[in-house]
C-alpha cells in the first residue's frame, strides 16, 4: 500500500486545559445583552463585599465590638453622624464598622458551608447516579424527604441541637446551612449523571473495559461538574439570607464573637418602635445588595448555559478576505 | 414522582402516590426523632435549666419516658402520632394539638392571604417580562423579581413597620388583631377572618384585616420572587412553540396569540410551584410571625426553642414536616388530572 500523499496535519487549536476553566467561563464571553450586563453587575457587587471582608481591619473605622475610644464611650443610639457615618447602637457600637465586620462573617460562614454541601452532596450523586440500585433508592428517598422540609427550620433545628452541645460559632452556622443544601446538589446532580450514563460515548468507555471509576472520573465527572457554579453561586445568595435568617432568630454567630448582619437586625426590632431606621436600614442594605450580586451573578451564569433562555454570538468562522458575519442570535435569531 | 408511576392509567398513578407517602412519612418522623435524640446533650436538663435538683431530673426523665432504651421510646413515639397523639410540651405542658390548632390556624390564614399576594404579583410582571422578552418592562420585572427576593422577610417587614406604622401611622404592626376585636371576637375557626365573617362582625372583620396587610404583603412579595423568575421563562419557552407559530400562522390576531394561547399554557405549571414554595413560605411564615408578633406556629416554635423544649420542637416540626408531604401529595393528584403526561 502506498503511504499517504497528503500530509497535511489537520491541527486542533491546542489552549490551556485549566481542569475545564476555559469551558467554565466560555459562556460569559459568549454571553451578550442583558446576561453579560447582569454577570458584570454582579460580580462587581460581589467582589466590593470580598474586599470588604478581607480588608475589614484596615477599612472599618472601629472594631465590631468597641463602644468606646480613647476612654470616651461613645453617643448611644446617636443618628449618622461624621463620627460615626452610619450612626451607633443601643451598645454604642458603630453600625458601619459592625456592617463592614459583618460582610466577613458572612462570607467565611457561606464559603465553609458551600464547601461542606458540595464535598458531600457531589460525590454522592454521582455514586448513586451512577451505580443506581438499592443504594440509589434509598438516597433519594432521604434526600427527597429532606429536600420537601422548609430549609430554614431544618437549618433551625440543627442550629439549635448542636447550639446546645458545641455551641454557637462559625462551624454551628456553617453545618446548620449545609445540612439544607446537601439535598439539592445531590438532586441536581444525581439526575444529571442517569442522563448521561446512557450517553454513547460513556457506554463505548464502557465497551473498552474502563472501570466504574475511570468512567466517572473521567466522563461523567466534568459534565456534571459544569452545572455546578450556577448552582453554587445562587445557593450563596440563599445561604446568606438562610445564615442572616438564623442570626435574627438568635442562632446564628455568638454576638461577642463576630459581628452578623441579622443579629443586629434583631436587635434593631426595638429601636424601629421609636423610628430609629439607621440600626436596621444598612445591615439589611448590605444583605440586600450582597444578595443581589450574588444573584446576578448566578442568573447570568445560568442563563448563559441554559439552552431554553442562551442567547449568544455566533462564534466567528473567518473566510479569506471575508467580512466577519455580523453577530445575531444563535438560537432564536428569528 | 412520575418516575415512580409504573401504571398507565390514573387510578394506578395515584395509588403509587398514595403509597409513596407511607415511607415518606415514616423517615421524616424517623430523621426528626434521631435528630432530637442522638444529638448530644440531655434534652430535660436543657429544658429546665441549670437549677433543678437531680432526683427532679430522674422524675421527669420517667414520666416522657426518656429512660427507656431508644428503641421502645421510637415505637411508642410512631405509635403516638399514628393514633393522632403529638404529646405535650414539657415548659408548660401544653398540647401539641393545640399548639396545631389555635396557632396553626394564626399561620394557615396568613400564608394563605400571602400566596394570594405572591401569585398575583408574581403572575403579572412574570407575564409582562416574558411577554416583553429584553425591553425595559423585562430587564425591570427580573430586577424587581431579584431584588424583592434579595430582601430577607423580616427585614421588608421591618422597614414597612417603620413606614407604614411608626411614621405614616396607617397600619397596625403587631399582633392579629386589636385588644378590643380580641375581646369580642367569637372564635369558631381560630381564623379570624372567618369568624368575623361568620358572626357578621363587621368592625372586628375591619380590624382584622387590617393587621393581616403588612405581614402578608411581606411574606407575598417575598415569595413572588420564584413565580416571576418560573412565569417569565414559561412564558418565553411557550412563544417558542410549534402551537404558537401554527396560531400566527392561522393569521389569529398576535393580541389573541398571546393571552390565549401562549399564557394559558405557560400559567399550567404555577400550580406545581405553589405547592413546592409551600416549604418556602412555610420557613417564611417563622421569620415573618416573629416579626410582627403574629401567633403563629413558627412565632410559637421560637419561642419554645428559646425555652429549650424538646416535645414542643419536635412536635412543631413533626407538623411542619406533614404539612408539606400531604400539600405535595394533593398537588401532584392536582397535576395528574390536569396533565395526561404525568401518568402515562
Amino acid at each position: 500500500m502506498a503511504a499517504p500523499t497528503d500530509t497535511t496535519q489537520i491541527t486542533a487549536p491546542r489552549r490551556l486545559r485549566l481542569l475545564g476553566l476555559r469551558r467554565a467561563v466560555s459562556p460569559i464571553r459568549e454571553a451578550r445583552g442583558f446576561a453579560q450586563v447582569i454577570v458584570y453587575v454582579g460580580a462587581a457587587i460581589t467582589l466590593f463585599f470580598i474586599l470588604l471582608a478581607i480588608f475589614a481591619p484596615l477599612i472599618s473605622p472601629y472594631d465590631f465590638d468597641q463602644y468606646q475610644s480613647g476612654g470616651k464611650r461613645f453617643p448611644q443610639l446617636a443618628g449618622p453622624s461624621s463620627a460615626h457615618w452610619m450612626g451607633t447602637t443601643v451598645q454604642s457600637t458603630d453600625v458601619m464598622s459592625r456592617v463592614i465586620w459583618g460582610a466577613q462573617t458572612e462570607l467565611k460562614v457561606v464559603v465553609i458551608s458551600l464547601v461542606f454541601a458540595i464535598t458531600l452532596g457531589v460525590p454522592l450523586g454521582l455514586l448513586s447516579g451512577y451505580f443506581g440500585g438499592k443504594l440509589d433508592r434509598g438516597l433519594v428517598l432521604i434526600m427527597d424527604a429532606l429536600y420537601a422540609f422548609p430549609y430554614l427550620l431544618l437549618a433551625i433545628v440543627i442550629a439549635f441541637l448542636l447550639s446546645n452541645s458545641i455551641g454557637k460559632g462559625v462551624l454551628t452556622a456553617a453545618i446548620a446551612i449545609t445540612a439544607a443544601y446537601v439535598p439539592l446538589y445531590f438532586r441536581v446532580v444525581r439526575n444529571q449523571v442517569i442522563a448521561l450514563r446512557e450517553e454513547t460515548y460513556v457506554e463505548a468507555a464502557r465497551a473498552l473495559g474502563a472501570k466504574p471509576f475511570t468512567i466517572i472520573r473521567k466522563y461523567v465527572f466534568y459534565n456534571v461538574v459544569q452545572n455546578v457554579p450556577p448552582i453554587a453561586t445562587l445557593n450563596a445568595a440563599d445561604a446568606i439570607l438562610l445564615l442572616t435568617a438564623l442570626g435574627f432568630l438568635g442562632y446564628g454567630i455568638q454576638p461577642t464573637d463576630a459581628a452578623e448582619w441579622g443579629y443586629d437586625i434583631s436587635r434593631a426590632v426595638s429601636d424601629s418602635a421609636s423610628g430609629i431606621w439607621w440600626t436596621a436600614l444598612f445591615p439589611g442594605v448590605a444583605i440586600v445588595l450582597l444578595v443581589t450580586g450574588l444573584t446576578l451573578v448566578g442568573e447570568g451564569l445560568n442563563e448563559t448555559m441554559n439552552p431554553v433562555l442562551r442567547r449568544r454570538r455566533v462564534s466567528r468562522v473567518t473566510f479569506d478576505q471575508e467580512p466577519e458575519p455580523p453577530i445575531v442570535d444563535a438560537v432564536d435569531g428569528t | 414522582m412520575a418516575a415512580a408511576a409504573q401504571g398507565t392509567s390514573l387510578k394506578s398513578y395515584l395509588l403509587t402516590r398514595l403509597a409513596l407517602v407511607v415511607p415518606m412519612v415514616l423517615i421524616l418522623l424517623t430523621f426528626v426523632f434521631l435528630l432530637m435524640r442522638v444529638a448530644p446533650g440531655d434534652p430535660i436538663s436543657a429544658s429546665l435549666g441549670g437549677h433543678v435538683p437531680q432526683s427532679v431530673i430522674i422524675d421527669i426523665k420517667h414520666r416522657l419516658g426518656f429512660d427507656q432504651p431508644l428503641w421502645r421510646q421510637y415505637i411508642e413515639y410512631l405509635g403516638d402520632i399514628a393514633r393522632g397523639n403529638f404529646g405535650r410540651t414539657i415548659t408548660d405542658q401544653r398540647p401539641i394539638s393545640d399548639i396545631i390548632l389555635v396557632n396553626g390556624a394564626a399561620t394557615l390564614e396568613l400564608t394563605f392571604f400571602a400566596m394570594i399576594v405572591a401569585v398575583v404579583v408574581g403572575v403579572i410582571v412574570g407575564l409582562v417580562a416574558g411577554r416583553f422578552r429584553d425591553t425595559p418592562w423585562d430587564v425591570g420585572g427580573r430586577l424587581f423579581g431579584i431584588v424583592i427576593y434579595a430582601m430577607p422577610v423580616f427585614f421588608i417587614g421591618l422597614m414597612a413597620q417603620l413606614f407604614f406604622g411608626s411614621y405614616l401611622g396607617w397600619l397596625p404592626t403587631s399582633g392579629r388583631a386589636s385588644p378590643i376585636t380580641q375581646a369580642t371576637l367569637v372564635t369558631h375557626t381560630n381564623i379570624y377572618t372567618i369568624d368575623a365573617i361568620i358572626d357578621g362582625n363587621w368592625s372586628a372583620l375591619k380590624d382584622v384585616v387590617l393587621h393581616l396587610i403588612l405581614p402578608a404583603v411581606t411574606l407575598g412579595l417575598v415569595t413572588a420572587g420564584v413565580f416571576i423568575r418560573l412565569i417569565r421563562v414559561n412564558v418565553i419557552r411557550t412563544l417558542k412553540d410549534d402551537h404558537i407559530e401554527a396560531a400566527r400562522a392561522r393569521g389569529i390576531a398576535e393580541r389573541d396569540v398571546v393571552y390565549r394561547h401562549a399564557f394559558k399554557n405557560a400559567l399550567v405549571p404555577v400550580i406545581t410551584v405553589v405547592g413546592l414554595s409551600l416549604a418556602l413560605l412555610l420557613g417564611g411564615a417563622v421569620l415573618t410571625e416573629t416579626t410582627f408578633n403574629w401567633p403563629g406556629i413558627g412565632h410559637e416554635l421560637v419561642l419554645y426553642l428559646e425555652n429549650r423544649d424538646y416535645n414542643a420542637v419536635q412536635g412543631i416540626v413533626v407538623v411542619f414536616g406533614l404539612v408539606v408531604v400531604f400539600v405535595s401529595l394533593l398537588i401532584d393528584i392536582v397535576n395528574a388530572f390536569i396533565d395526561p403526561r404525568i401518568r402515562y
